[in-house]
């Protein structure tokens, strides 16, 4: 069952040609890994998928909720309405955490519930308790992300967006700014909502943990899908020269 | 020769003038610092909400109202405190006597209330500086912060208000302690136009008493006075706007 379509999606920033026409097909419990070096359009393409960046041209689907961006049509507005229910619908987890700092952990994991989805504040409490518990940060509700390690930030990042009751998370470069020994911690909450049949967008250099976690790895270059498949495939035996030489650098 | 003189004078100081009642004249400056402290506060809070304004517009979307906030502002904050007073008070006073003769056929001279001129034109330098801390302060909350909360699918009110505003309020503090220290002092212009604030309150005693120095000097105290509570106050927002954020806070 498909849950999250997204059809040739271009974007550029002025001459600047980020995206070349990017589609990418989820079923509903796919975790994709999209892999690539750096300028090769990954988290720009992530970005395009809530709308954080907005796409030139292409299409997004999300159960339901189709988007279309028109063919280079800048003009086309997208009502915020829209725009608004998309990402309440995705869960979006960012590489630099971007908690709330004035607000703590819990508040930061109920705000969303709360203002967004409209939920009772008692509720929503318990909900978040919750969610902080399943990321093993029961403890530290009150404290504000200044006290917390990078690698707590985002877990309660990720409780937060688990709090909205995703449809799909998408989740860009979660570990690229966390000292090395807090990469772990973060990995294993990712794994288990990946075993929870969660579905995942990933943009990540953990090829390790790609290859362990996904159901299909897209290698992005230059703004288009250089190559794409099945895990195993994509890590033994690449098709492609330039992804072949891209993996050697991780091994 | 210098000492001898000291003596002498201070001995000519007779603090007496500084009592309550008819006797001196304490409870005249009193009622000067309370008059200061009321025009300042009054300007503070109208200046602060128009700075917000005048912020917002300069953040918004419109080049229209970004250029009309900026030449706002721009003017005022190169214009003398003094001359805004006599274009306001002294003005608007012509202008309010020319419509009663000319529109409502009212013969007559008409007065701006100078206790609200004195609030009006205060607050509206305050707005000039207010707005520029208060821009500052908002393009200075971590742009992450404003795409996380776009990504959970508030609206942009829920927005500025959930993590902008709680945000800019903290890193606008330092600036806005700034301007209520300098609209304190902005007060002593209005006494140009007749408000009997602490400086007019103690320019009239000492004509009266020929001790200009014993009142200026009470006037020296009041304002430290009122600047060593209000940077105490101010001190005690900004840690409390700052607990948990920062660390050691």
């Amino acid at each position: 069952m498909q849950a999250l379509v997204a059809t040739d999606i271009r974007k550029a920033f002025g001459p600047l040609e980020v995206l070349r026409g990017i589609s990418l097909k989820a079923d509903k419990g796919d975790v994709i890994a999209i892999i690539g070096g750096s300028g090769s359009g990954k988290s720009t393409f992530l970005r395009c998928l809530n709308l954080l960046e907005r796409p030139d041209a292409g299409s997004l689907w999300l159960n339901g909720l189709a988007l279309d961006f028109g063919d280079g049509d800048r003009a086309r507005t997208i009502a915020p309405a829209t725009k608004a229910q998309l990402r309440r619908r995705l869960g979006m987890v960012f590489q630099s955490f971007n908690l709330w700092t004035h607000m703590t952990a819990l508040d930061n994991v109920i705000a969303g519930p709360i203002h967004v989805l409209g939920q009772d504040r008692k509720a929503a409490r318990e909900a978040g308790m919750e969610l902080l518990g399943k990321v093993g940060l029961a403890d530290k509700a009150a404290a504000h992300p200044a006290q917390l390690s990078g690698g707590q930030q985002q877990r309660v990042a990720i409780a937060r967006a688990l709090a909205m009751r995703p449809e799909a998370l998408l989740f860009d470069e979660p570990t690229s700014a966390l000292d090395p020994e807090l990469v772990g911690e973060v990995l294993q909450v990712i794994k288990a909502l990946a075993a929870e049949g969660r579905t995942m967008i990933l943009v990540t250099h953990e090829m390790a943990f790609a290859r362990d976690v996904a159901t299909h790895v897209m290698y992005f270059l230059d703004g288009r899908v250089e190559e794409e498949g099945a895990p195993d495939r994509i890590f033994t035996d690449p098709r492609s020269e330039r992804c072949r030489s891209f993996l050697r650098k991780f091994l | 020769m210098v000492r001898a003189s000291t003596i002498a004078w201070v001995k000519r100081m007779e603090l007496g003038v500084l009592a309550w009642g008819d006797g001196g004249w304490g409870d005249e400056l009193a009622r000067g610092a309370m008059v200061t402290i009321a025009i300042a506060s009054a300007a503070y809070v109208v200046g602060s909400v128009l700075g917000i304004l005048f912020a917002a517009m300069k953040l918004s979307g419109s080049s229209t109202l970004r250029s009309l906030a900026t030449a706002y502002t721009t003017a005022m904050r190169g214009m003398p405190e003094m001359l805004v007073i006599y274009i306001v008070f002294f003005g608007g006073g012509s202008l309010g006597t020319w419509i009663a003769t000319n529109v409502l056929g009212v013969r007559g001279h008409v007065d701006l209330p100078s206790f609200a001129v004195g609030v009006v034109c205060i607050a509206l330098s305050v707005a000039a500086y207010a707005c520029e801390v208060i821009r500052g302060a908002v393009l200075a909350v971590p742009h992450g912060q404003i795409e996380a909360a776009q990504a959970v699918g508030m609206t942009s009110l829920q927005r500025n208000r959930l993590v902008v505003a709680p945000q800019a309020f903290r890193l606008a503090l330092p600036g806005m302690t700034n301007v209520w220290q300098f609209t304190v002092k902005d007060t002593a212009l209005v006494s140009i136009i007749g408000v009997t604030e602490v400086m007019r309150s103690a320019s009239i005693a000492s004509n009266a008493t020929k001790q200009p120095f014993t009142f200026y000097l009470a006037a020296l105290a009041i304002f430290i006075v009122i600047a060593y509570l209000s940077q105490r106050l101010f001190t005690r927002l900004q840690q409390s706007a700052d607990r948990g954020v920062r660390w050691g806070a």
